[in-house]
């Protein structure tokens, strides 16, 4: 009896094995079949862009393509930037001081991704009843700091990696 | 078919029993009776399938990166080697995938030769898989021009020429397959749609060719029609599935063993020089599982001739279940035959090294040769050899002769020889 | 019977392919070389890969492009593995021409990682043209475009030899033993001495073809050592697995009377 029982044991144990170790197997086959869907090294390796801000006036912005999305460049005048400051945190969807969002001694130079943090739109500028951003697609208005104030978009919009390279030169990425 | 009516256990299964009999297909698929006494050339069908499925979740994922256009296939190609997460492992996969695709077709088919599994009832059977042959004929050589690499190209310009042998209207036939005035980027662009297409084709018409053969069941190494389910038979799962299961894991083991140290050795180099339309490579050759047709439409000093001669060495097989004269399937049964059979297997492999070789000298000698056996084979001597040959005793089933011994035991150790 | 059969048929098939086809008599057989990224897990040689690669940049990128590389790749693990500051430096010291500008202006600018390979010529025409007729191949995968890889490019990189008797050569038109024909467009470019190793290697011809050929070897195939390594463990994945399932193979079958 014992011995019948023992035989059925190691049955069970084989068939588990294999199962188990197919199984090891076929997830391994499949993590190569998604991964080559991620971006690839070519574009993990995209270049950071430059650009050229010394002909850009105070209340005038540009945009540029990074990663094939546009960033927003604005040269903010003194009185946007008081009135971005102004803004009490309790007033905000997602609270974050103007100070937060630009670098330091640079306040005027606003560098953020021209997205819509809702589904991803590109804003208009000078738009909405925040001075700022409006977004055509789902009525999201952004204040001059790009910080979401009305609508649906969760988030304020999202400030990338970026440096100056010198007074006339900012790096983004 | 097992008779017998499936009833699925829980509710919920028999309510959508009812309105789609899946579980009824999938108890079919598991239970269906299959002779015990298969040997391990019956496990390609499966390996078949693997294969084909292989190319298909592959070929996708290629198909993602890949640009099927004259200026940018060649660099697409090298991004996908280079750039693209495990791209060379797909790639790998997919372009040696098709060297194991045929391997295993061709063991398949030769399997069907020797066990005479072409035969009455399974014609039908035979009949769809050489249409999937064929297909995967065109789909192996549009595939392989896609990379655009000179081999790409120049073999794509010498088979498209195949057709301007045509009479009268071969020029123009010529011109409608290219698009343009010679292979150029509407060509690739449309091979690429239809690489995409056929395994697709090929895939509906297996789902035909399982059907066709779980009508009258599997043919078994014996021959012999048996009684389903008896004690010849065992159930698909697991006896069947376990044992496919094996084989494939060993082939697999082959399969990585190229794919892993030697990914381009089935290949040819000259396929890594882009393609240049004013540059022939000295010494043009199809993929070797081609190359025993290259060497039969190289044997005839007559383009038409040649052509010909080419395309009735596939469409004769398609005629092989009414040359074929013998009552007896299994040439384990027929001692004459089976000598044949063996000729023609070193007749096609020979045929394929001299398709590799330069078509001069000895070579052509050779191929000219084992052109004539090719045909012979099938128009004479399988007709003459089924009518006056005197085959060996056939048992009564599978298990009578193995187990009991029957009436006569010397019989039972012949069969347990051979089979 | 069957498998005796076989066997027979087998070797017959092999005896096709062992008889070489009787081959002109100017074809040599390549050099045989015993490269570390031969084998079930060879990998490359960093530093002669580094070596390899100042060989190309001082010697053959006058004429040969490499357009599927970027420099970046020069830092990726499997390859030369240059630092990241030697990447950037290198990258740096090609100008690289980029635009159009705001301006629609095309302007060159250093460059940098990501960037490809800069070519020596605008295309394959003024390639041809510049070389008397003789297009320079892109090197990025001619060990894999070239019948005998690494050995072949080796072989010819130092089978230049004065003429046998009796064969006449045209201008600009060398005798090399190992090259398809014999004659070759591409002028004997290696002598000793002709690049300094940073890592104080001798620059002798045969260390310098070797070093360049293990850096083409990288760039046709830079997946290689990545492939050894997962085949490697799928093989023997693969072994474990079949064994485990003939052992259940043979469990389910003992059920019935019939061998497996």
């Amino acid at each position: 009896m014992s011995k019948e029982e023992k035989k059925v044991n190691r049955r069970d144990f084989l068939f588990t094995a294999s199962y188990t170790l197919g199984a090891v197997g076929l997830g391994a086959v499949i993590w190569p079949m998604i991964d080559q869907m991620n971006p690839d090294k070519a574009q993990k390796a995209l270049a950071t862009t430059e650009v050229d801000i010394s002909n850009i006036e105070p209340g005038n912005s540009v945009t540029v393509l990074w990663r094939g999305k546009p960033v927003f460049l604005k040269r903010r005048t003194p009185e946007e930037i008081a009135e971005a400051r102004a803004v009490k945190l309790d007033d905000l969807p997602d609270p974050q001081k103007d100070e937060d969002r630009v670098k330091e001694g640079k306040d005027e130079w606003l560098v953020m991704l021209g997205v819509c943090t809702h589904l991803g739109c590109v804003p208009l500028k000078d738009k909405g009843d925040f001075n700022g951003w409006f977004c055509p697609c789902h009525g999201s208005h952004y204040d001059v700091s790009g910080r979401i104030r009305k609508g649906p978009a969760p988030t304020n919009m999202e400030i990338p990696k970026f440096e100056f390279v010198d007074s006339n030169t900012i790096k983004i990425g | 078919m097992s008779e017998h009516q499936y009833v699925p256990k829980s509710k919920a299964g028999k309510w959508f029993n009812d309105r789609l009999p899946l579980l009824t297909l999938g108890a079919h698929l598991t239970d269906y009776p299959t002779p015990k006494n298969l040997n391990y050339w019956w496990t390609f069908g499966g390996i078949l399938t693997f294969c084909l499925i292989t190319q298909i979740v592959t070929g996708i994922v290629l198909a993602m990166h890949y640009v099927a256009h004259a200026d940018l296939a060649f660099a697409s190609v090298e991004h996908i080697m280079r750039d693209v997460n495990y791209g060379w492992l797909i790639r790998y996969i997919h372009s040696n995938g098709a060297s194991m695709f045929f391997l295993a077709v061709y063991i398949h088919i030769f399997r069907s030769l020797f066990y005479g599994s072409y035969k009455s009832p399974r014609e039908v059977i035979w009949i769809i898989g050489l249409m999937i042959y064929l297909l995967m004929m065109a789909a192996a050589f549009m595939g392989y021009v896609l990379p655009w690499g000179q081999m790409s190209f120049w073999g794509a310009t010498v088979i498209t020429n195949l057709f301007s042998a045509i009479p009268l209207v071969g020029d123009s036939i010529t011109t409608w397959l290219w698009g343009a005035y010679s292979v150029d980027n509407p060509t690739l662009n449309r091979f690429f749609s239809l690489h995409y297409l056929i395994p697709f084709l090929i895939l509906g018409l297996v789902v035909l060719h399982i059907w066709a053969l779980h009508v009258p069941g599997n043919n078994n190494p014996v021959g012999i029609d048996i009684k389903k389910p008896s004690k010849d038979t065992v159930p698909f799962h697991p006896y069947i599935t376990i044992k496919d299961a094996f084989a494939l894991l060993v082939f697999m083991i082959i399969f990585a063993g190229f794919v892993f140290f030697t990914p381009n050795v089935l290949g040819h180099s000259d396929n890594y020089i882009p393609a240049n339309p004013l540059v022939t490579p000295a010494h043009i050759v199809p993929e070797w599982y081609l190359l025993p047709f290259y060497a039969i439409l190289r044997s005839v000093p007559d383009k038409l001739g040649g052509v010909i001669l080419m395309f009735s060495a596939i469409f004769i097989l398609f005629v092989l279940p009414w040359l074929d004269t013998s009552k007896v399937r299994s040439a384990v049964f027929r001692p004459i035959y089976r000598q044949f059979f063996w000729i023609l297997v070193i007749d096609v492999l020979m045929l394929g090294y001299v398709g590799a070789m330069p078509a001069e000298g000895i070579y052509l000698v050779l191929a000219r040769v084992g052109t004539i056996y090719y045909f012979l084979h099938f128009i004479v001597v399988m007709p003459v050899v089924g009518y006056l040959e005197k085959t060996d005793p056939i048992p009564m089933s599978i298990s009578e002769p193995v187990l009991t011994g029957g009436a006569e035991p010397s019989l039972a150790r012949k069969v347990n020889d051979k089979v | 019977m069957i498998k005796s059969k076989f066997k027979f048929v087998f070797f017959t098939f092999l005896l096709f392919v062992i008889i070489k086809p009787v081959q002109s008599a100017e074809m040599v057989d390549p050099i045989k070389v015993n490269w570390s990224f031969k084998g079930l897990t060879g990998t490359f040689d960093r530093a002669a890969l580094q070596r390899g690669f100042q060989v190309y940049k001082e010697v053959c990128a006058s004429c040969h492009s490499m357009q599927y590389l970027s420099y970046r790749n020069l830092g990726e693990p499997g390859g030369p593995e240059f630092s990241q500051e030697e990447v950037k430096a290198i990258a740096a010291s090609f100008e690289i021409s980029d635009g159009p500008d705001s301006q629609g202006e095309m302007f060159t600018r250093p460059g940098r990682p990501s960037d490809k390979f800069k070519s020596p010529y605008p295309n394959i025409q003024a390639a041809t043209a510049a070389n008397g007729g003789a297009y320079p191949p892109d090197m990025s995968v001619l060990v894999k475009a070239r019948k005998g890889g690494a050995n072949y490019i080796y072989s010819v990189l130092v089978g230049y030899e004065d003429p046998p008797q009796g064969v006449n050569l045209d201008d600009g038109v060398y005798y090399n033993k190992y090259m398809i024909g014999n004659k070759i467009k591409m002028p004997n470019n290696l002598i000793d001495g002709l690049v300094e190793y940073s890592d104080g290697t001798e620059s002798t011809v045969d260390q310098m073809a070797k070093d360049v050929t293990t850096f083409l070897a990288w760039a046709a195939e830079p997946e290689l050592e990545e492939r050894h390594k997962i085949g490697v463990k799928v093989i023997i994945y693969l072994l474990l697995l079949t064994i485990l399932v003939y052992l259940s193979m043979k469990k389910i079958w003992s059920r019935i009377d019939t061998e497996v």
